[in-house]
């Protein structure tokens, strides 16, 4: 019964394979970005889908959980592109610059491309097509990784956004990048984005992608002094595997924010490296699950040099049937000293048959570091409710408050006022909608 | 008559425990009666029970607000039937502001009556009158519900909520237990001045000295889960100069 595993292929992994032999002469860049894909491809036809029994991926088994694979997108039509207007709009009260990708696409003229001294912004496919030594070389650089969902990225890419700052620019208005979806297909995009030194940007990457699935990889360098503040909205009705991959300088200042809600299956990596010394890092997000909902969020969280600081913190409240994993890793190199990092957990159980799997992880080498974690899990404080509920608040308003107060401690963290707020009201309709 | 408390029985549901043993008690409108008694004669669970707290069995007897009964109630019902419950030991809510949670209690309990939301100046109106009144600053009122409040700051918390909600019946738990001499005369006042010949309250005490500021008009003894003996104010003072042991004898 020596079976070989890897020769019993899954229909997602058949289709994959199928849809990389179809696509591969027509997607965009060729001689050493194609070679760069079909590299790609080779380790995930290796390895297939990742399963239970790929220790980064023991809670989401995507082999099982990935049942068919949608068709790969083709062109927005203007149909598809019409629907795409509503998208994003849990920043509709927040002014910032609209970058619009259907189905994996980029849309000009939808949008906002006025210019802005220090700061391009330009389509990927575009660059791969024009063979720009600076973006083909920049691929794959930010974060040296196998993991499979990446190198899938890497081997289908279609387009995305190619960022730049240039070093001082100090970009006020957000840019948002939003990923709309028309239908059942597939799409792989990929985003690059680069801080120049003692630059400052605020990013967010908004997959309101309907039933597409996607397939999300963004690339960032924060170089020394830069300061950047990142969002990732995640409200996606198909299977939805996001990379965020790192590199954050010396005396920089980097955050991240996470918001997932209403999608049926989530895994969201951060593969964050500390390359340089005296840098803050605050990596936090807030995930809404009911329903059979699976939110993943993994991290790898690298200090490669000394007397860095992070803060990791994840809230999860998990209604129904709904299952929510958290790993995080933090790796502490030899020569990184004085590294301060603390990571928390918190998982908000609303229902009996609701699960949480945290697994927090550390790995440091060197001697001199301050470095803890935390993970909880537990249902609603009965005294906090009755608290609420002796006062004349209704059980569902009682509990809807405790809920805000919960991811609130996270949510206060945001440092843009616009996007903190849109994020809690986004947050408070999700726990309405709950009540009702 | 307010409240009736006919034949109460009641048992803690996790450890199948009597507390309250054939209970009677009536308080009439505009009456402030005062519970005493000594450790574990039951009187925060009767403050519990008539709050609606969940975990307390009731096995035996009625429970009347306004010839209502109020057993089968849940606690946000009661609450706006007019029970309010100032607790001995507040409760911090992390992430819920003072001014949201008096705002979002409000406006639940108008709602369940029936009545209009009030409009956010006419509310503003009230919570700047009424805390100004109790020395409540309007840092408090930005802060999250209790949270590094000190022990007096809770305790005006409680009886602001009390101001604003304006409740039928007040049940103060232990109101004066970690209130330095200071801070009692602050609560004492905000609850004398809430005094009102529609509403009853229910002092509950271990110490006679909370009620030389809230001057009861009846003083309830209970023991052993029951009411052991019924005076008027100077019942307080002997209380104090000859402890309970009399009463606690008496009804075992």
């Amino acid at each position: 019964m020596a079976a070989d595993v890897r020769n019993m292929k899954t229909p997602a992994e058949q289709a994959l394979t199928a849809a990389y032999s179809a696509a591969r002469g027509t997607l965009p860049g060729k001689g050493g970005v194609a070679n760069l894909r079909d590299g790609a491809f080779k380790r995930f036809e290796e390895r297939g889908l990742p399963h239970r029994r790929v220790e980064e991926w023991k809670y989401t088994d995507l082999r099982a959980l990935m049942r068919e694979m949608a068709p790969l997108a083709p062109p927005p039509d203007a149909a598809a592109k019409a629907r795409a207007k509503d998208a994003g709009k849990i920043l509709a009260g927040v002014d910032c610059r609209r970058i619009v990708f259907v189905d994996g696409a980029f849309v000009p003229e939808l949008s906002d491309l006025s210019s802005e001294p220090g700061l391009t912004i330009g389509s990927l496919a575009e660059a791969l097509a024009k063979g720009d030594a600076a973006v083909t070389q920049a691929i794959g650089a930010t974060f040296a990784t196998d993991d499979v969902a990446v190198a899938l990225n890497t081997a289908l890419m279609g387009d995305g956004a190619v960022i730049e700052v240039a070093a001082g620019a100090r970009i006020k208005r957000p840019i948002h990048l939003v990923f709309a979806g028309s239908g059942k297909t597939s799409a792989f995009v990929r985003s690059l984005v680069k801080v120049g030194e003692g630059a400052e940007l605020t990013l967010i990457e908004d997959h309101d992608s309907g039933e597409s699935q996607v397939n999300a990889a963004l690339e960032l360098v924060a170089a020394d002094h830069s300061r950047v503040d990142f969002f990732k909205i995640t409200q996606a009705r198909g299977l939805h595997l996001a990379s965020l991959l790192v590199r954050v300088g010396a005396d920089a200042k980097v955050n991240t924010f996470a918001y997932t809600a209403g999608s049926p299956l989530v895994r969201n990596q951060g593969f964050i490296r500390f390359d340089g010394e005296r840098s803050h890092g605050g990596i936090r997000g807030v995930s809404l699950l009911r329903g059979k909902e699976h939110v993943d969020t993994t991290l790898l969280i690298v200090h490669a040099k000394g007397h860095c600081d992070s803060r990791e913190q994840f809230k999860t409240v998990l209604d129904d049937e709904s299952h929510g994993v958290f790993q995080g890793k933090i790796v502490v190199a030899q020569h990184a000293q004085k590294t301060d990092a603390k990571m928390l957990t918190r998982a908000l159980l609303l229902s009996e048959d609701a699960e949480a799997d945290n697994k927090p992880e550390l790995e440091i080498f060197a001697d001199d570091v301050v470095c803890g974690h935390g993970a909880t899990a537990g249902a609603l404080d009965p005294g906090l409710k009755f608290y609420l509920m002796s006062r004349g608040i209704t059980d569902a308003e009682a509990e809807a408050l405790l809920i805000q107060a919960f991811i609130g401690e996270t949510v206060e963290e945001i440092a843009h006022e616009g996007i903190r707020e849109a994020l809690m009201n986004a947050a408070i309709a999700w726990l309405r909608a709950r009540a009702a | 008559m307010l409240l009736e408390i006919k034949n109460l029985h009641v048992e803690i549901e996790s450890e199948s425990k009597k507390i309250l043993n054939g209970l009677n008690l009536t308080i009439e409108k505009g009456q402030v009666a005062a519970i005493m008694g000594p450790n574990g004669s039951g009187k925060s669970t009767l403050a519990y029970v008539l709050a609606g707290k969940p975990g307390y069995a009731v096995t035996e007897g009625q429970v009347l607000l306004d010839g209502e009964s109020i057993l089968d109630m849940r606690a946000d019902e009661r609450a706006a039937k007019g029970v309010f419950l100032a607790f001995q030991y507040p409760v911090e809510v992390p992430g819920v502001a003072t001014m949201t949670f008096l705002r979002t209690a409000l406006n639940a309990q108008r709602k369940t009556r029936g009545q209009g939301e009030l409009s956010t100046p006419e509310f503003m109106k009230l919570v700047r009158e009424t805390s100004a009144k109790l020395g409540v600053g309007a840092d408090m009122l930005r802060r999250a519900v209790n949270v590094g409040f000190s022990g007096g700051e809770k305790k005006r918390n409680e009886i602001l909520q009390m101001a604003i909600l304006q409740p039928r019946l007040a049940v103060l738990d232990e109101t004066d237990s970690g209130l330095d001499i200071d801070a009692l005369q602050i609560v004492a006042e905000g609850v004398n001045r809430l005094r009102s010949p529609e509403r009853g309250m229910i002092v509950i005490t271990h110490y006679q000295r909370l009620l030389n500021y809230i001057v009861p008009d009846v003083v309830h003894v209970m023991a052993n889960g029951r009411v052991v003996k019924t005076g008027g104010k100077e019942l307080a003072l002997e209380l104090e100069a000859k402890g309970y042991a009399q009463y606690v004898g008496e009804a075992a």
